[in-house]
Parts: C-alpha cells; sequence; structure tokens
C-alpha cells in the first residue's frame, strides 16, 4: 500500500482515538451533573479507573482476547502483552490505542447507572472484569474475524458491542444495588432526585457529541482515497444528523407529555440519537439516519418512563435506556435501513433477521456475565454501601474528600 | 429599637431595597434563605413530576428607631406585594441595646437611620 495513503490513514485513527477518548471526560461530566454533589468525587474516580484499569487489562489481555486468531471464531488467545501477534497493515501500536477507547466506553457506560449507592471497591472488580473478558470475547464475534462477523452482522462503530452491551450490563448493576434511599416511596411512587449540576451535564454532553465524531467516523480505520474520504464523510453527517434528531425528539416529546420541554431528557435524547446511528452509520442514508434518531429519541422517553417508574430500577443517569435499549433499536434498525440490503430498500428479511440474532447473543452474553458478575460480587462482598454512607455521600466516607469545599 | 424581619421574594429584592433607603433605612443585613410556606413551585425532573414547598426568600433583617419602624414597614409592603400566595412576612420585636464595634458606642446613636 501506499506509504503516504498509510500514513495519512494512521493519523485519521490516531486523532478519532483523541476524540473517543475525550468521551470520557464527557461521560464523567454528564453522570457527575444528573448526580448529588456529595457523590461527585466518586462519581469522577470511577470514570478516571475505568480508562486506568481498561487500558493496562486490554493492553495485556483484551487486545488478544478480541483481535488474536483462534480456530472457531468465538475467542481469541489473550496476548499477555504481547502484540506481534496483528497481522493488519495498521500500525498495531496505534490500533490497540483506538481500540483500548472503545473498550473504555463501553465500560465507563456502567458508572452511572450504579451511582450514588456503589461501594467503590467493588466497582473496580466490575470495571476490571468487563476490560479483562466480557467486552474483548464479544467483540471478537465481530471485530475480531469472529463467527457474528461470518454471518453479515453489521454494527459499524458499536451500538450493539460497546453501548448495547454497556447498557444491558448498567441495568443488571442498577437491579442488583436495588435503588437510591428515597428514590421510591411508601406508595411506590418514583420521587425525582434532582442531579446538582445541569450545566456540567450539558457540558457532558457537548462533549460526548463531539467524541462521537472519532467514535463513528474514525471507525473507518481509513482516511485516505476516495472511498474512505467519502465514507468518512458520509458517517460524520449521518452522526450528526441522528443525534439532531434524537434531540428534537425527546424536546417535543417531553413538551407534549409533561407541558414543558426538558432539558434533563434531552440530554439523554441527543445521546439516543448518538447511540441508535452507531451500527448502522456507514450504511444508512442521511434521511435514514434522521429516522434513527427520532426513533431513539422518541422511544427513550417511554424507555425511561418504564425503567423508573414501571420496574423500579433505579438509574440515575439513564444509562440502560440510552445506552442498552437505544443500542439494540439502533442495531435493529439498521437491518431496515441499510440502503443496501435494508428491509425498506427492498433487501428482504435476511439482514434484520442477522440484526436480530446478533444483538439478541451479544446481550444474552452480556446479560448472563452481568447476572453472575453483580449478584455473585452481592453475595461474597457485598454491592452497596452503608445507609449512613449513602446519606452523608459517597466522597467524605469512601474517600475522604469532597468536590466542592469553602 | 426594633429589629424588623421580613421574608420577601427575591424577584422584589430590587424594589425593596430602594424603598428600604427612600424611607431613610440605610443599613441593614440580608440573607438568602429557604422558607417553606403556601407557595408551591412545579417542576419536572427526568420524566417525574413534583411540585417543591421549599422554595427561596429573601430574608432582610433591619435594626432600627422606634419612629422608622411603620415607614419601613410600609416600604416592604408596597414594594414586595404582588398579591400571589407567597410575598411573604414581616416580623418586628424589641431590641434591648446596639453597638458600634468600631467606635465601642452603643444606644440609639449608633442607629444610622437618619439624614
Amino acid at each position: 500500500m501506499n506509504e503516504i495513503a498509510l500514513s495519512l490513514d494512521t493519523v485519521w485513527m490516531l486523532l478519532a482515538a483523541m476524540l473517543v477518548f475525550w468521551m470520557q471526560p464527557g461521560f464523567a461530566l454528564c453522570e457527575a451533573g444528573l448526580t448529588r454533589s456529595k457523590n461527585t468525587a466518586n462519581i469522577l474516580m470511577k470514570n478516571f479507573v475505568d480508562f486506568i484499569f481498561g487500558s493496562i487489562i486490554f493492553f495485556f489481555v483484551g487486545f488478544g482476547l478480541m483481535f488474536g486468531n483462534d480456530g472457531d471464531g468465538f475467542v481469541g488467545m489473550p496476548n499477555w502483552g504481547d502484540l506481534s501477534f496483528y497481522k493488519g497493515n495498521l500500525p498495531v501500536e496505534g490500533f490497540l490505542m483506538f481500540q483500548t477507547v472503545f473498550c473504555a466506553t463501553s465500560a465507563t457506560i456502567v458508572s452511572g447507572a450504579m451511582a450514588e449507592r456503589t461501594k467503590f471497591s467493588t466497582y473496580l472488580i466490575y470495571s476490571a472484569i468487563i476490560s479483562l473478558f466480557i467486552y474483548p470475547i464479544e467483540g471478537h464475534w465481530t471485530w475480531g474475524g469472529g463467527w457474528l462477523g461470518k454471518m453479515g452482522f453489521h454494527d459499524f462503530a458499536g451500538s450493539a458491542i460497546v453501548h448495547s452491551v454497556g447498557g444491558v450490563l448498567a441495568l443488571i448493576g442498577a437491579m442488583a444495588l436495588g435503588p437510591r434511599r428515597g428514590k421510591y416511596g411508601k406508595d411506590g411512587r418514583s420521587r425525582a432526585i434532582p442531579g446538582h449540576n445541569l450545566t456540567l451535564a450539558s457540558l457532558g454532553v457537548f462533549i460526548l457529541w463531539m467524541g462521537w465524531f472519532g467514535f463513528n467516523p474514525g471507525s473507518q480505520l481509513a482516511a485516505s482515497g476516495e472511498v474512505n474520504r467519502l465514507a468518512i464523510s458520509h458517517v460524520f453527517l449521518t452522526t450528526n444528523l441522528a443525534a439532531a434528531a434524537g434531540g428534537a425528539a425527546t424536546l417535543f416529546v417531553t413538551w407534549i407529555k409533561y407541558g414543558k420541554p426538558s432539558l434533563s431528557m434531552m440530554l439523554n435524547g441527543i445521546l439516543a440519537g448518538l447511540v441508535g446511528v452507531t451500527a448502522g452509520c456507514d450504511v444508512v442514508s442521511p434521511v435514514g439516519a434522521l429516522l434513527i434518531g427520532l426513533t431513539c429519541g422518541t422511544v427513550l422517553v417511554f424507555a425511561i418512563e418504564l425503567i423508573d417508574h414501571k420496574l423500579h430500577i433505579d438509574d440515575p443517569v439513564g444509562a440502560a435506556s440510552v445506552h442498552g435499549v437505544c443500542g439494540i433499536l439502533g442495531t435493529l434498525m439498521t437491518g431496515l435501513l441499510a440502503v443496501d440490503g435494508g428491509l425498506l430498500y427492498g433487501g428482504g428479511w435476511k439482514m434484520l433477521g442477522v440484526q436480530s440474532f446478533g444483538i439478541l447473543v451479544i446481550d444474552l452474553w452480556a446479560a448472563v456475565c452481568g447476572v453472575i458478575l453483580f449478584y455473585g460480587i452481592r453475595k461474597v462482598k457485598g454491592l452497596r454501601v452503608e445507609s449512613r454512607v449513602e446519606e452523608e455521600g459517597l466522597d467524605v466516607y469512601e474517600h475522604g474528600e469532597s468536590c466542592y469545599n469553602g | 429599637m426594633k429589629k424588623i424581619e421580613a421574608i420577601v421574594r427575591q424577584t422584589h429584592f430590587e424594589e425593596i431595597k430602594q424603598a428600604l433607603f427612600d424611607a431613610d433605612i440605610n443599613w441593614f443585613s440580608y440573607a438568602e434563605v429557604k422558607a417553606i410556606g403556601q407557595d408551591r413551585e412545579d417542576r419536572i425532573y427526568r420524566g417525574v413530576m413534583y411540585s417543591t414547598d421549599i422554595i427561596s426568600r429573601i430574608e432582610i433583617t433591619i435594626v432600627c428607631r422606634e419612629q422608622f419602624v411603620e415607614p419601613a414597614i410600609q416600604a416592604i409592603m408596597k414594594a414586595g406585594r404582588t398579591g400571589e400566595v407567597g410575598d411573604g412576612r414581616i416580623f418586628v420585636s424589641p431590641v434591648d441595646d446596639t453597638w458600634s464595634i468600631r467606635t465601642g458606642e452603643h444606644g440609639d446613636e449608633v442607629l444610622r437611620d437618619k439624614k
């Protein structure tokens, strides 16, 4: 391959990796803003450890599990820090960095759903386990040359592989923990526990939106040549349109439902559109991306209400609805709206069938791992902090320092 | 000497402050307080609609001589009233003495509620 072209591809991949890394502060601010000030140091630190442990563990083991060679396409081989197995054109160390930030994105989704009541030590175990094998194994199935990818399952940048897995784990983690104290009244009604700073949360969502311009267009993993420069531009546009449509849908749905347009909900709506379009951003048309965003932003509101009001699962930031529900929805809608092969474009049922099957096995994997992990930890060690710690705040009791002083 | 404590709307603080100046009250303190009363504020957070009875108000504390009490009260009433629930309350109580920390003087003369 042409030297300059390869350099251009590498630079684009590393630039995109930087943007995806930038989603970590996006998540951190979003989650911090949507929770109470007594737990801010705790949630920020959880976001850091996801990246700290994810980087180290994925380098030693996860990378090989995900991209290492194997016989049956189910799982690769742990690489134990050795990168020489990789045979692609791109520099392996850059490719590892790009995959590391994706792994960390999947890991960090869960911290918001489990906010304000999880033991820090317990969270460390979860954070290590997802980067160690939950994410790398299911990632291998599609992106590592595994069996799902060979079936034709299409998940361009990870609606299913990254987001729905994080969302499913978030839901199970929040279920295993139980709701925050005071979240549900004696009459079973859901109470609002307003986040302490919607300015921070808004900044976080803007940063995530920007980070997604690396997440999706970067997943092309190339920029040189006509095919690639058209592809990354197309993905850039579909990504943005879905985000805008998601935000618009949530804005109007909340306006109609509650009489006022809700900022705290619209922040989720933008992310819902982004998560939804991630699977098919390369194969849907701009109008298709708009449809995905509108659908995800609308369904999001009802998903949050279902999980909160009906199921009584306390997810303080809406991670399960945004990443879980809309990750699944986006993966399925790819089967409908893919210009080449989608049901609505006359491609028949085959692609939708493969998409349905793929999302089912991926999330089944996540659910089984999640149940064993979270309910196992709950039995052996306990997931929750004591009620006194929860009341006074995790910052002071778990970390000995608070975010806001003076 | 009397102490006047008034809990008033934040939105009317500037008008009340000006009205008090006009009534020759030019020395007082105030604080942002949380209050509970008949007023309700409707809120929506992430799909949960609720109404909060905890509302933000400003508490003004004035210490002045007898002859300034009535004008001060009238000033607050006039500038702070909207007629809606939540306009607030005024409390008047006696004060035994007042000291100036800087000069060490005490009594009526310390109060600078005069032109």
